[in-house]
């Protein structure tokens, strides 16, 4: 018990450090490493309380993925000096309410979680709802997911779905005048249209490029 | 002090693991070499130790032996932490890799998922290598391997999806024993082949080696690199190429399983069935190195997304389908 307790103390330490770290750090990559390890602290605390498949689908989707791809667009485009100005600049002081009025949103919807739990235990009854526990994890969320709320699992990829097109849409432009390569093209090229023999007279030359 | 005992008796496991585990990166360093000689016959490193086992022990006092250059203009801790997460993330995904019904370090119930999250985070290595670098080469080389090995574990994840389908778990021990009557190869063989692709991309093997393409990046994300940092990195790297070995042969060849089950093949323990499994498809793997050239960058991009995904999509809803019209979907 001793043993699990230090280890919970030492990923939730890790997890908040690492989140102050993220806005703290005046690097913009580092903030994403920063990032990266509040995910990976994260996703062991999952793991920790016996959540293996959301642990392992965070460390897969955020980690793996989500992370991977906000980094590739921070080191591209240099981002590094603009953080900066944010939090040094004359602008910083605009900003402050509307993240105030955030986070005291998100702070009350916490604070009403946590009191539901506590004052009303028999909503967050967990073995009431879902079977046994003698079933693993991931198979209780799989009989839930596809059973009870199918619909909104569902609604939830159709909209993911919507979204990607979408923003592949608002960024898809047709730029003229570039040179594609079709492969189709490059592999069924035969030496006759590739290859010309020709016969060149002394002191004439041929000429190419017409 | 029990606490300690069995602190002492899985460090004792882990080491019992591991240390076999650098060994045999060691010889297949020496194996990927020699195979690639004898295909293009020539003799390959034959000379230190018999017919040249111990060059890779060579190779390595010498890297031990080379001072460690760090760019003075580089971001140093990144730097130094890069080759350490490559070396790490290859070494902990072994744990899960069962050796036969018993003899697993953890046998967790997600392991096919640790596995994967394991083998998509090795991106970090190379990521962090080449950015910390500060430099043109490395840069370029990390920026393309990421999206190289993003692009194809999406691919894997589909894969990996096909197989859990016939199989109803995620534990690496249950896949093997549902191939007791017949191995996923013979059922989802166009997955196979597939898998054994987006393995060699997602450990940037050749024909898809382009993070390193020496033709153009020098050496990728390792340029600035030197001694035994990049020592690191490439034990790394072989030690990833062995894991995605390992989970093809757990996928799709039975893991430990025997082929025939019949009585002296069934004596055989299976650590070994599972090393010659490996060794069988690492040995694919270096056939592929020296008779397939390099592909092109946008070659790369377009087999991952628009013919291996879509293949592989395709082929879940078949296996589902087939699955459930014949009634064959496993449940526990």
């Amino acid at each position: 018990m001793i043993a699990h307790a230090i280890f919970f103390y030492t990923f939730s330490i890790i997890a908040v450090v690492s989140a102050i770290m993220v806005t703290a750090s005046k690097n913009t990559v580092h903030s994403v490493f920063f990032l990266i390890l509040d995910f990976i602290s994260i996703s062991c605390l999952f793991i920790m309380i016996g959540a293996e498949f959301l642990g392992m689908i965070m460390l897969i989707v955020y980690v793996g993925a989500v992370a991977v791809l906000f980094l590739f667009v921070v080191m591209m485009l240099n981002v590094a000096q603009q953080k900066n100005q944010w939090f040094a600049g004359e602008q910083s002081s605009r900003h402050i309410p509307v993240g105030l009025i955030i986070s005291t949103l998100i702070f009350f919807e916490i604070i009403i979680v946590i009191g539901g739990w506590k004052y009303k235990p028999e909503i967050f009854d967990i073995n009431n709802s879902i079977a046994q526990i003698s079933i693993s994890n991931t198979h209780s969320l799989g009989q839930i997911l596809y059973t009870d709320y199918i619909h909104v699992f569902q609604i939830s990829g159709m909209i993911l779905l919507v979204a990607m097109v979408g923003a592949i849409v608002l960024t898809f432009r047709q730029r003229s005048g570039v040179k594609r390569q079709s492969y189709i093209k490059q592999i069924s090229r035969e030496r006759a249209e590739g290859v010309e023999v020709l016969e060149v007279q002394s002191n004439k030359g041929v000429k190419i490029d017409d | 002090m029990e606490y300690l005992s069995i602190v002492f008796q899985e460090v004792y496991k882990i080491l019992f693991l591991l240390v076999p585990v650098l060994v045999s990166v060691a010889m297949i360093v020496w194996l990927d070499r020699r195979v690639w000689a004898f295909v293009q016959k020539r003799q390959g490193p034959n000379v230190v130790g018999p017919f040249g086992l111990l060059q890779s022990l060579a190779d390595a006092l010498k890297y031990i032996f080379k001072e460690i250059i760090i760019p003075s203009s580089s971001n140093k801790v990144i730097f130094i932490l890069a080759p350490i997460v490559t070396m790490t993330l290859a070494l902990i995904a072994w744990a899960v890799i069962p050796f036969s019904a018993t003899q697993v370090l953890a046998d967790i119930n997600v392991g096919i998922l640790y596995l994967f999250a394991v083998s998509s985070l090795g991106v970090y290595g190379i990521i962090m290598g080449g950015w910390a670098s500060n430099s043109k080469y490395p840069f370029l080389g990390a920026i393309r391997s990421a999206a190289q090995m993003v692009s194809y574990e999406v691919s894997i994840g589909v894969i990996i999806i096909n197989v859990l389908l016939c199989v109803g778990s995620l534990n690496l021990n249950d896949i093997v024993i549902a191939q007791q009557n017949m191995w996923f190869v013979i059922p989802l063989f166009p997955m196979f082949v597939i898998f054994f692709i987006s393995a060699l991309a997602e450990t940037n093997r050749p024909p898809f080696d382009l993070p390193e393409a020496e033709a153009e990046l020098v050496a990728g994300y390792q340029t600035e690199y030197s001694g035994m940092m990049y020592a690191m990195f490439w034990l790394g790297e072989y030690a990833n190429i062995l894991l995605m070995c390992a989970m093809g042969a757990i996928l799709f060849l039975g893991g430990w399983m025997s082929p025939i089950d019949v009585y002296p093949f069934t004596l055989v323990p299976g650590a070994i069935w599972l090393i010659l499994k490996i060794l069988l498809l690492f040995i694919l793997f270096a056939l592929v190195k020296a008779i397939v050239p390099r592909y092109r960058y946008d070659q790369l991009m377009r087999l991952g997304w628009k013919v291996f995904l879509p293949l592989s999509l395709i082929w879940v809803v078949l296996t589902a389908s087939y699955l459930f019209y014949f009634n064959l979907l496993p449940v526990n």
